[in-house]
């Protein structure tokens, strides 16, 4: 792999950018062997593996998805039935699961982010900002399959014993609580992307705030403005693209969060109303069957829920960047 | 007049309120994660956690001697490809890019940053996998190389940009060449802040399973040979929580213990070099 990714970008689009690269930089020319021109030559190469690998990734994906494109065309996106034995697979359960437990969590998710950033950046005082910041940034890193071990051994069985049994009782004529308690269920799933995506959104919200020029705040303060009062017409509006990108942003998290998610969603393809039954999602359903695939076409049916989910979160993730990137450069323009 | 101030005055101490419970919604779940953590991790954790492989089925005792072992084989693998690419792209990046060019190789890493990393498990598994018929440690450490350089370039080149330009000039002017400019002066000289990336990209992959899953698969015995199936902490810590056996479960707390710990210790490592270098 090592010499695979240099080797194979020795191609034309490195030419083009060695010849501006050169314009830029106009070298004390060749003596011997020009030892610029080949460092030159190879940080291009390897700049360029990222979008190398990117179209790899993409190339590899389409092209294994390709005989179960072809098999069930847009059946395998409408169809519910997954018959490894039969060779019939339709990838809908997967589809709403990912996109039920994702955009719920994400409901519950933001607008606890938003407050925390809000807290950490104007109302707490600067120690308390200063020690709780560090520590959000550092949650952000947990890996997932130790969320999934809290989720499957602590929560689960907290929700079962606990939670589901209170929902079904006083909740239970409405459908979204009906059912038996199971513990692991598109809740506890619900549940832990929820807590996973906290502290992603509420560390690059942070940074958004932190992205608002003075003057802005400073503006609403001498109108006499209260605190809460120059959140609300000085910095939300300022931030907001910046703010939609950071939840735009957990929610690509959240859609291809795999461990936590297979370890308390229960894998059960059902399509149901009730959020305590068991379901399944696009990375769960990968990550249970890929390695052990019982035919060609059950491999490429995998495939093609992994192109799937590669391209949700390819836009979302475009998307978000693009809504981060005006604010902070807005900002930038805004100071100079 | 009054009571409109009153109002406006109750109204900002309710929503100051708010804003502090948001917080506390926060951290209190994590807060508890880290209690069982280190509750259940700190009982189950033995010397023979880190000496001895799993026990058999439904057997007390054991360790993930295997699964550390296996884990530091392949971050150092993937270490080994990813840094090289990541750093010298980044100095294309920061040297010679021009700036459309430089855009888009950002874009696309910011990009690839956000993809699931089970994806690149997929494509590490036909690239790899297949065509060498049968899993290994190396597919594991392409998958986790493939996670780590869009990190690793991002950093580095924030780093590279942060160096006075004055600094490239004097050397150029001494006759240096600009290659070795950029490694022994440019690079240099910004290399406690590039260290604390590679730090935390280290720790991001350190704990990551979902592309493991189909590229080293996980090994129960001790697994030297990086072109064999191998062992990682995160896959064990992964198999036995969901494994009905409460001896397995004890185990996983023990892993998930040592992992935080371990990625913890990373992050502030990389905390203290990077503070060491622009304090706020």
């Amino acid at each position: 792999m090592e010499t695979e990714l240099p080797s194979s970008c020795y191609t034309d689009a490195t030419e083009t950018t060695v010849q501006s690269a050169r314009k830029k930089h106009e070298p004390a020319q060749a003596k011997k062997l020009n030892g610029d021109a080949v460092f030159r030559y190879l940080t291009t190469c390897f700049a360029f593996s990222i979008i190398l690998i990117l179209a790899l990734m993409l190339y590899e994906m389409t092209g294994e998805s390709m005989p179960a494109i072809k098999a069930f065309g847009w059946k395998f996106v409408k169809s519910t039935e997954w018959d490894a034995v039969q060779g019939i697979f339709g990838a809908l359960p997967y589809l709403y699961g990912s996109v039920v437990s994702s955009v719920l969590a994400l409901a519950l998710a933001t607008p606890l982010s938003i407050g925390a950033a809000l807290f950490i950046t104007e109302v707490a005082p600067a120690r308390v900002g200063a020690l709780v910041a560090p520590l959000v940034e550092l949650l952000a890193a947990i890996p997932s399959v130790i969320y999934g071990l809290w989720g499957v051994l602590v929560m689960a069985p907290w929700l079962q014993s606990t939670v589901q049994p209170f929902l079904i009782e006083h909740f239970g004529f409405i459908p979204l609580f009906q059912g038996a308690p199971y513990g692991v269920s598109m809740l506890a799933a619900i549940f832990i992307l929820m807590i996973m995506v906290v502290p992603i959104i509420t560390s690059i919200t942070r940074e958004v705030l932190l992205a608002v020029p003075q003057s802005q705040k400073e503006a609403a303060i001498a109108l006499g403005a209260t605190r809460w009062e120059t959140i609300k017409i000085a910095i939300l509006p300022y931030g907001k693209s910046g703010i939609l990108g950071a939840s735009i942003l957990g929610l690509g998290r959240a859609i291809g969060e795999t461990m936590a998610v297979t370890m308390v969603i229960g894998n059960a393809p059902n399509i149901s109303l009730s959020l305590l039954s068991p379901a399944y999602t696009m990375p769960s359903v990968i990550a249970n069957e890929f390695a052990e695939t019982t035919s060609k076409l059950h491999a490429s049916a995998l495939m093609e829920i992994g192109l799937i989910l590669m391209l949700v979160t390819l836009i979302v993730n475009a998307l978000a960047r693009l809504l981060i990137w005006s604010v902070s450069r807005s900002a930038k323009g805004g100071a100079a | 007049m009054m009571h409109g101030m009153t109002f406006r005055k109750t109204k900002n101490h309710l929503m100051s309120f708010v804003m502090l419970a948001c917080t506390l919604a926060v951290l209190i779940p994590l807060g508890l994660i880290f209690f069982h953590i280190v509750k259940m991790g700190v009982s189950s954790l033995s010397l023979d956690f880190f000496t001895h492989i799993p026990a058999p089925t439904g057997e007390a005792g054991g360790g993930m001697a295997n699964g550390m072992f296996g884990s530091a084989i392949m971050i150092a693998g993937a270490s080994l490809i990813g840094l090289p690419i990541g750093i010298l792209g980044a100095i294309y990046l920061s040297e010679f890019g021009g700036s459309k060019v430089s855009t888009g190789i950002r874009f696309a890493a910011d990009v690839l940053s956000g993809t699931p990393s089970i994806i690149t498990g997929m494509v590490a598994y036909t690239l790899l996998v297949v065509p060498m018929k049968g899993f290994s440690g190396l597919a594991g450490s392409v998958a986790l190389a493939m996670i780590m350089i869009p990190i690793v370039l991002r950093t580095t080149e924030e780093q590279l940009k942060m160096v006075p330009g004055s600094l490239r000039e004097a050397s150029l002017a001494l006759g240096v060449p600009f290659w070795r400019t950029s490694l022994k002066v440019t690079l240099r000289s910004a290399m406690s802040g590039v260290l604390t990336g590679i730090l935390l990209a280290v720790a991001r992959i350190a704990g990551e399973t979902a592309p493991l899953l189909f590229t080293a698969l996980g090994n129960q015995f001790w697994s030297k040979n990086v072109m064999q199936p191998m062992a990682a902490l995160p896959l064990q810590i992964f198999s036995f929580a969901i494994a009905p056996y409460e001896d397995w479960h004890k185990l996983a707390w023990a892993g998930a213990l040592v992992l935080v710990t371990v990625m913890f210790a990373l992050s502030l490592t990389a905390r203290y070099f990077g503070r060491s270098r622009h304090a706020r």
